[in-house]
């Protein structure tokens, strides 16, 4: 089984190729110039560089939320284009859960934020029983300090990762009353090699999705459907 | 016998999901295009953010179905064109994202293509005789543009809005009148009820401008008129306003057009544009342009609005001069007519 692997949905763009156990090649790159300017160039250059049949590989694995909302559209549009073109299926693979499976095998509990703005952070908790991927709390948007309730009561140590921890690091040591480490920076941001062997997992399990089907998990409504959504509740409770 | 060029094009800068296959620029074997109208109307206007959700959920599909009803395949396509500006950012990038992936992963070449570009080629479609040089009007939504189009490629701009583009004016003022958005379709609807002398409203010329235009004052007129209205008790007679605007826009659309079109000694005109489609507004025109004898070529209302077969026709004619796009191609969302 052959992974093509994307992750767009924060800072950091990465495209990767996983083929069973092995590691064909990895892009990553956290620099200010857009994903628009910077993913397909990775993508060309990465495959060139491998001399990648790109009908050979067997489906296209994609981070797919939570994250930028025009970040994940260019990696979603581009997995999309990938699938039309090589008629492949498409893996989509929530980005919380693939920052998380970067610490394989690690035995505390472990945390992914991502910076997520308007207070929150996109967060899960996670982990390894064994060689078992364990979801403790699936993805969410959710506030620092009930993230942190969260861990207290749960009473484990915890290592946290993504583009939150320079955000709410401080925040983080003030909060917490359970012993809690930083991961270093090969395993701390998005890595497309992370979604390419989650992927291999979703493969097995047969979750595939067609390139036509597959959209985004914003896990977030538009500024303007939430506006709205607020002023009809406001109106029924005047009523 | 020259092979035959065929284009797949994809657009998707605003609140149109669109692609076509278009052959060597002029005629177009598909064209497909998924309106998120409804979706919009809800907020009275295109959420750019809503927008760009629905293009990402429509584009395989519009795709697919352009590639299907044109009898073709990737295999068959010498290129892929796509708008890359101006207009919504998050919207212009699904497209580009889209197009770049599918050019990279068939190894078919790559041209951006600008928005308004493909509104004056639209004028290609349907008329195998129209080519440059020849004096274009672009009417829109964001854009009220007057152009020379000296060449394939080659646009010199006469005349911008310095303010509102008349789409923009035509949907305010919808709002305003209780018509609800889209404005241009509705206000063309009920103004054939109403009285275009009624009301005079202003025409804004500009100083040493001749070409410029200027919406905002029209608008205002209007809105100040409304509230008269309601300050001495007056009943409006909305068809009656609806007509006196739109003959206002009109007025000063036709009148500017003709001024270039003779100072140029092209005697060519062709309008474009979502605003193009408007029934008074091509009525006009074309009077104006029987009457000075000028030759007048406009759209059907269907390449007026948003579409991707004339983004196909723009981007044969770049396709053709030697434009390629890299895969860095980004969206920029306040594009130049003219620049790359």
């Amino acid at each position: 089984m052959k992974i093509l692997a994307i992750d767009s949905s924060g800072l950091v763009a990465s495209v990767a190729v996983v083929e069973d156990e092995i590691l064909l090649a990895e892009f990553t790159i956290d620099y200010k110039k857009t994903h628009s300017q910077t993913l397909l160039p990775m993508l060309d250059q990465m495959t060139k560089m491998i001399e990648l049949d790109l009908n050979s590989i067997d489906a296209i694995a994609v981070a797919g939320g939570p994250g930028s909302f025009t970040g994940l559209r260019i990696g979603s549009a581009t997995a999309k284009g990938l699938g039309l073109a090589l008629d492949k299926p498409l893996l989509h693979i929530p980005t919380v859960d693939a920052l998380a499976y970067n610490l394989y095998g690690v035995e505390t509990l472990i945390c992914p934020i991502m910076d997520a703005r308007r207070n929150q952070v996109y967060t899960g908790v996670y982990r390894f029983e064994g060689d078992q991927f364990c979801t403790i709390k699936e993805q969410e948007p959710m506030a620092i300090e009930k993230l942190a309730e969260l861990l207290n009561d749960r009473g484990e140590a915890v290592v946290f990762l993504g583009d939150g921890v320079p955000v709410y690091r401080e925040a983080l040591k003030g909060l917490l009353k359970v012993p809690y480490r930083f991961a270093p920076a090969h395993v701390n941001r998005q890595r497309a090699a992370a979604v390419a062997a989650l992927g291999l997992l979703y493969a097995a399990a047969g979750k595939f999705e067609t390139a036509t089907e597959h959209c985004p998990d914003y896990l977030r409504l538009s500024q303007a459907e939430r506006e709205r959504a607020e002023r009809e509740a406001a109106q029924k409770g005047e009523h | 016998m020259e092979k035959d060029v065929l284009i797949l094009a994809i657009e998707s800068s605003c609140d149109e999901t669109a692609a076509a296959v278009v052959k060597n620029g002029r005629d177009v074997l598909s064209n497909v295009i998924s309106s998120q109208i409804e979706l919009h109307k809800l907020y009275g206007g295109v959420v750019p953010e809503i927008a760009s959700r629905k293009h990402i959920e429509k584009i395989n599909q519009v795709i697919t179905e352009a590639l299907e009803e044109s009898h073709t395949t990737l295999d068959d396509l010498d290129a892929i064109a796509v708008t890359y500006g101006p207009g919504l950012v998050g919207a212009l990038l699904v497209g580009v994202a889209e197009a770049k992936a599918i050019s990279f992963a068939r190894n078919i070449p790559l041209v951006g293509v600008h928005h308004i570009e493909g509104h004056i080629s639209a004028n290609y479609i349907e008329n195998k005789d129209l080519e440059p040089p020849f004096i274009c009007l672009v009417v829109s939504g964001g854009h009220t543009h007057l152009v020379k189009v000296a060449d394939y490629g080659t646009y010199e701009i006469l005349g911008r809005t310095r303010d509102d583009a008349a789409g923009e004016a035509f949907d305010k003022v919808a709002r305003a009148i209780g018509l609800g958005y889209p404005g241009g379709p509705k206000i063309d609807r009920l103004s054939k009820e109403g009285n275009a002398d009624a009301i005079h409203f202003p025409k804004a010329k500009i100083a040493d401008a001749p070409y410029d235009f200027s919406f905002s004052g029209l608008k205002s007129a209007v809105l100040n008129y409304l509230n008269g209205c309601q300050m001495k008790g007056i009943e409006v007679n909305r068809a009656d306003v609806a007509a006196s605007f739109q003959k206002a826009v009109c007025d000063v659309l036709v009148e500017h057009a003709m001024l270039a079109v003779k100072e140029s000694g092209l005697n060519k005109l062709a309008i474009a544009g979502g605003v193009a489609s408007n029934g008074t507004l091509r009525a006009a025109m074309e009077q104006a342009c029987a009457e000075n004898g000028i030759r007048f070529y406009r759209p059907s209302p269907i390449f007026c609005t948003d579409n991707a077969a004339m983004i196909g026709a723009a981007g044969y004619y770049e396709y053709m001069q030697g434009t390629r796009s890299g895969y860095d191609l980004n969206a920029v969302p306040n594009l130049k007519l003219g620049e790359r």
